[in-house]
């Protein structure tokens, strides 16, 4: 019945067609509905989509019916389609959440416009995810950026608007360095399609303009990534963005980056040329590890709950980051399977800040006093979703570390372990100081009875993403175990 | 000598680079957010014109097969670069769109007087 064979089509059209129709109506409800129906079908076809892969291996595409390396190939193999379904996943869920919550943050006539832009975002993401085409990439990194953009700006402070115009300079200037490093590698070898320009790596004699475009590439996607130098536009993004938003932006739009380096690195430039010189994962590292700290700290002196979290998803792109340096099998499981714990986890808790603004309207670290007797559930929920940030034994977070040590144990980099464990005391230090504030002040007045309660459908996602921080911490068979499987067989795909 | 010749043969890529660098010197260094648009549309334009120069060839013509011509300039940095024209207006248009409601809210669009009323 469902269309197998055109899969990796149907999954980027559906997105982009159901924004067009939320926009060409602009209703708030009708776009709710249709978007979460569209991120609902999304995400069940995504998961069809991963299972054939699992079951007859490599899926390419042609889209159009032009033959790759001509035409533009989608190629899903095990780690994109991973990675497509989780995103799917999140934004089905975040946008189940999503409706009342974004009435209180946005305002009525900002909604379908808000809604408009999720769909085609997640449309440019998946699109980043299954392309084969270097160009297209770009085409869908600039399409899933500026959609960030309006959604940051949706949100009610104004200051939400100074932080998208900084972003999209940002943005901008990172795409930019992509398109010349793609630009490069079109002229060295006359392709733009990247299987076809990693066949011809190994044949290419004159290295300088490759070492160039990777540098060009790799700066490019760091500004999307937001790794530690390049971070800037972050904070405030993440800050301004409606609740909704930036769950959705801190569980998708970041991952999506580092899966795009991670396919450069491994799948086009190849693990022998980057490799074979140290520079490359040196400064990976050092910039990792600089993040690491660098955000923790800062994090730790923040007032504003949101920012404070932002500064923490810094120090969380490091730790996969480093495992894209450390680059053994262990480490870039780490990256991996971080990837899908630290998108779990900041969903879960970026909903909650999204329940408590719908309460407290108001996002300061000191209004929290007292929520474990107010709002015991939320206050729980963020407990347990922000202890998996510190890595403890039976979270999300502790999976992710071990194969990180691990990996740096077997390369025998005892400076980074040493890292790793000082930055978990960083993140234990500003998780601490929320959860003391949380369960050990009184309330600094009683006007709860004023609050609205939380609606059912914001508390149950919450609670459910809640839950799954801790239940991947315990049943690893599909974080851990799809990302082994998408690292032994894509990443390191037999050459190891 | 080698230097010279090499610098006059490929005059074309450090035209592009004078213009990249302008660009992004032009993003950084102003404090007006039209200008910083400017110099960002420089910035993707000088990438435009890196793209279409490789694929020129000197003596060569527009790729309609043809008995008479033997010599093809490349279509394809073209059309790649039709598509990136398209993304730069779109980006240029939300961020001069972003700077008329930042107008409209704080009353300022430069930058400095921006920080000072609002300690961003």
């Amino acid at each position: 019945m469902i269309p197998n064979e055109h899969l990796p089509a149907i999954l980027v059209t559906l997105p982009i067609l159901s924004s067009i129709l939320v926009m060409l109506f602009r209703n708030a409800t009708f776009s709710w509905i249709v978007t979460s129906i569209s991120c609902t079908i999304t995400a069940f076809f995504s998961i069809i989509l991963y299972l054939d892969v699992y079951n007859s291996g490599v899926i390419s595409y042609a889209m159009g019916g032009w033959e790759p390396p001509i035409g533009i190939e989608y190629r899903i193999d095990l780690l994109n389609a991973l990675l497509i379904s989780l995103i799917s996943i999140a934004s089905s869920l975040i946008i189940l959440y999503a409706r009342r919550s974004l009435k209180e943050e946005a305002g009525n006539n900002k909604q379908s416009t808000f809604y408009s832009m999720y769909s085609l975002c997640l449309a440019g993401l998946i699109g980043i995810l299954s392309t084969g085409d270097a160009f297209n990439a770009f085409v869908f990194l600039e399409i899933s950026s500026l959609a960030t953009y309006i959604m940051i700006s949706i949100g009610h402070n104004k200051r939400a608007l100074v932080a998208a115009y900084q972003y999209l300079i940002m943005g901008t200037i990172g795409a930019t360095l992509y398109v010349i490093g793609v630009g490069l590698i079109f002229v060295i070898t006359g392709s733009l399609n990247l299987v076809d320009i990693s066949n011809q790596m190994e044949n290419i004699e004159l290295l300088r303009p490759v070492y160039a475009a990777l540098a060009f590439i790799t700066v490019g996607i760091s500004l999307k990534i937001a790794l530690f130098p390049l971070h800037a536009w972050l904070p405030n993004a993440y800050a301004y963005a409606p609740s909704v938003g930036t769950a959705f932006l801190s569980s998708t739009a970041t991952k999506v980056a580092i899966y795009l380096l991670l396919k450069y690195v491994f799948l086009v430039f190849g693990y022998e040329l980057i490799y074979s010189n140290i520079l490359f994962s040196t400064v990976i590292i050092v910039l990792s590890i600089a993040a690491m700290f660098g955000a923790s700290l800062v994090a730790i002196f923040q007032s504003n709950i949101k920012k404070l979290f932002a500064y923490s998803s810094i120090s969380q792109i490091g730790y996969i980051t480093l495992g894209v340096g450390i680059a053994n099998y262990n480490g870039l499981i780490g990256s991996t399977v971080h990837i899908i714990n630290h998108s779990i986890i900041k969903a879960a808790i970026f909903l909650v800040i999204g329940c408590l603004i719908f309460q407290i309207k108001d996002m300061s670290i000191v209004r929290l006093s007292g929520l474990g007797k107010r709002m015991p559930l939320m206050a729980t929920c963020l407990t347990l979703s922000s202890i998996s940030l510190i890595g403890i034994p039976g979270t999300v977070g502790f999976v992710s570390k071990w194969y990180l040590v691990v990996g740096a144990i077997e390369k025998g980099w005892w400076i980074v372990v040493l890292a790793i464990a000082i930055s978990s005391i960083l993140a234990l230090i500003y998780v601490g100081r929320i959860i003391e504030i949380m369960w050990f002040q009184e309330p600094e007045d009683s006007e709860i009875s004023k609050f609205p309660n939380i609606p059912i459908e914001m508390t149950i996602i919450t609670v459910i993403l809640t839950l799954a921080t801790i239940y991947f911490g315990v049943d690893t068979r599909f974080t851990a175990g799809l990302a082994t499987l998408a690292v032994e067989n894509v990443l390191l795909g037999g050459a190891h | 000598m080698n230097f010279i010749s090499n610098f006059i043969l490929s005059y074309n890529y450090y035209i592009i680079i004078f213009l990249m660098i302008s660009g992004l010197f032009i993003v950084v260094a102003k404090g007006n957010m039209v200008k910083k648009l400017i110099g960002l549309a420089l910035f993707q334009t000088s990438v435009y014109i890196l793209y279409i120069s490789p694929g020129k060839i000197i003596g060569g013509t527009a790729p309609i097969i043809d008995n008479s011509y033997t010599v093809y300039s490349s279509p394809f940095p073209h059309v790649l670069i039709l598509t990136a024209i398209v993304v730069g207006i779109a980006t240029l248009s939300v961020g001069l769109a972003l700077v008329i409601r930042i107008n409209d809210e704080f009353g300022t669009i430069e930058e400095d007087e921006l920080f000072e009323k609002e300690e961003l």
